[in-house]
């Protein structure tokens, strides 16, 4: 009953192959596909961790510091653009986001 | 070792379950809510790792700020979303398609992979070099020495998209008596004072 790094890895398979499932499953609605997006990230933390911790190594985990930063600015810059988008159309549907051009 | 292989399948069972359920919602509060879940339980995970201290930044940063927003913007944004998932069934039989394939993939991938034996020799920050330090105390001496400069363009990231997203999200609307320093600041006493000469006698 060890639980090695192949189990932290199928996890965090699973979890990336529910966030690109839930981009299917939910292709109209913008703030589901960017809370798949938080999940999709959120697999790619636990493979980084899980690596650091079976192999000893501390540099995965100041990765995944990074990864962090960069995943609340994309939240943050997401939903700002989702906001905006918005006011201006009154609807987050994905399919209106494509009007804009350039 | 028992307890630990419970404790990892109780934390690895709610978390797949969670992420299920944020995708398959059909309130994206609860969806959001389900997200605050499944971050606790990865944040589990990491303690069960040795990664204390990337498990209390998740907390902190996921569901203190990350998930927090989420439920602010949900809520703020007046949307049918009932009218969102009209039409989401056509893609389904696809997305599982294309779903199982990448597991299959990277399961396969899993199952017959190794360390090669020189990768011990290859590591950035080896942990025999901090013994007798909290994982947070090791993190800290790996960070600010030779990950300095990655964290100081981090800190910059956060900052380029607190600005982008106060100016995205900034608007001026008309008809709202705001202070303009700009305004104050470029205001003559001549523009607006005047001196003028009062003939003695003629007031009232």
């Amino acid at each position: 009953m060890t639980i090695g790094l192949e189990h932290y890895l199928t996890l965090a398979a699973l979890l990336f192959t529910i966030g690109v499932f839930g981009i299917f499953l939910n292709r109209k609605n913008m703030i589901i596909i960017l809370m798949s997006i938080e999940l999709m990230l959120l697999a790619v933390n636990i493979n980084f961790v899980a690596f650091s911790s079976f192999l000893g190594d501390l540099a995965g985990q100041v990765f995944t510091m990074f990864i962090l930063t960069v995943a609340a600015a994309e939240a943050a810059i997401g939903l700002a653009i989702l906001v905006t988008f918005f006011r201006m159309k009154g609807s987050i549907a994905v399919e209106d986001i494509s009007d804009m051009k350039g | 070792m028992i307890i630990e292989a419970l404790a990892f399948y109780a934390l690895a069972g709610i978390l797949t379950l969670s992420a299920l359920l944020v995708i398959t919602v059909r309130n994206p509060v609860h969806s959001v809510l389900f997200l605050i879940l499944g971050f606790f339980n990865a944040a589990g995970l990491f303690v069960l790792l040795g990664a204390e201290f990337i498990a209390m930044i998740l907390i902190i940063v996921y569901v203190g700020a990350v998930a927090v927003l989420f439920l602010f913007v949900v809520m703020m944004l007046d949307v049918s979303f009932a009218d969102l998932r009209k039409g989401a069934m056509q893609y389904v039989p696809i997305g599982l398609v294309i779903g199982a394939i990448l597991l299959s993939e990277l399961i396969l991938v899993y199952s017959v992979w190794g360390f090669a034996p020189e990768t011990l020799d290859n590591r950035a920050a080896p942990v025999e070099k901090f013994e007798g330090l909290t994982n947070t105390e090791a993190l800290g001496q790996v960070l600010y020495t030779d990950y300095i400069f990655p964290f100081q363009l981090a800190g910059l990231i956060l900052f380029v998209a607190m600005i982008g997203a106060i100016v995205l999200t900034h608007r001026s609307r008309p008809g709202v008596r705001k202070q303009s320093v700009a305004d104050q600041q470029a205001r003559k006493a001549s523009d607006v004072l005047e001196i003028r000469k009062v003939e003695t006698g003629s007031g009232a």
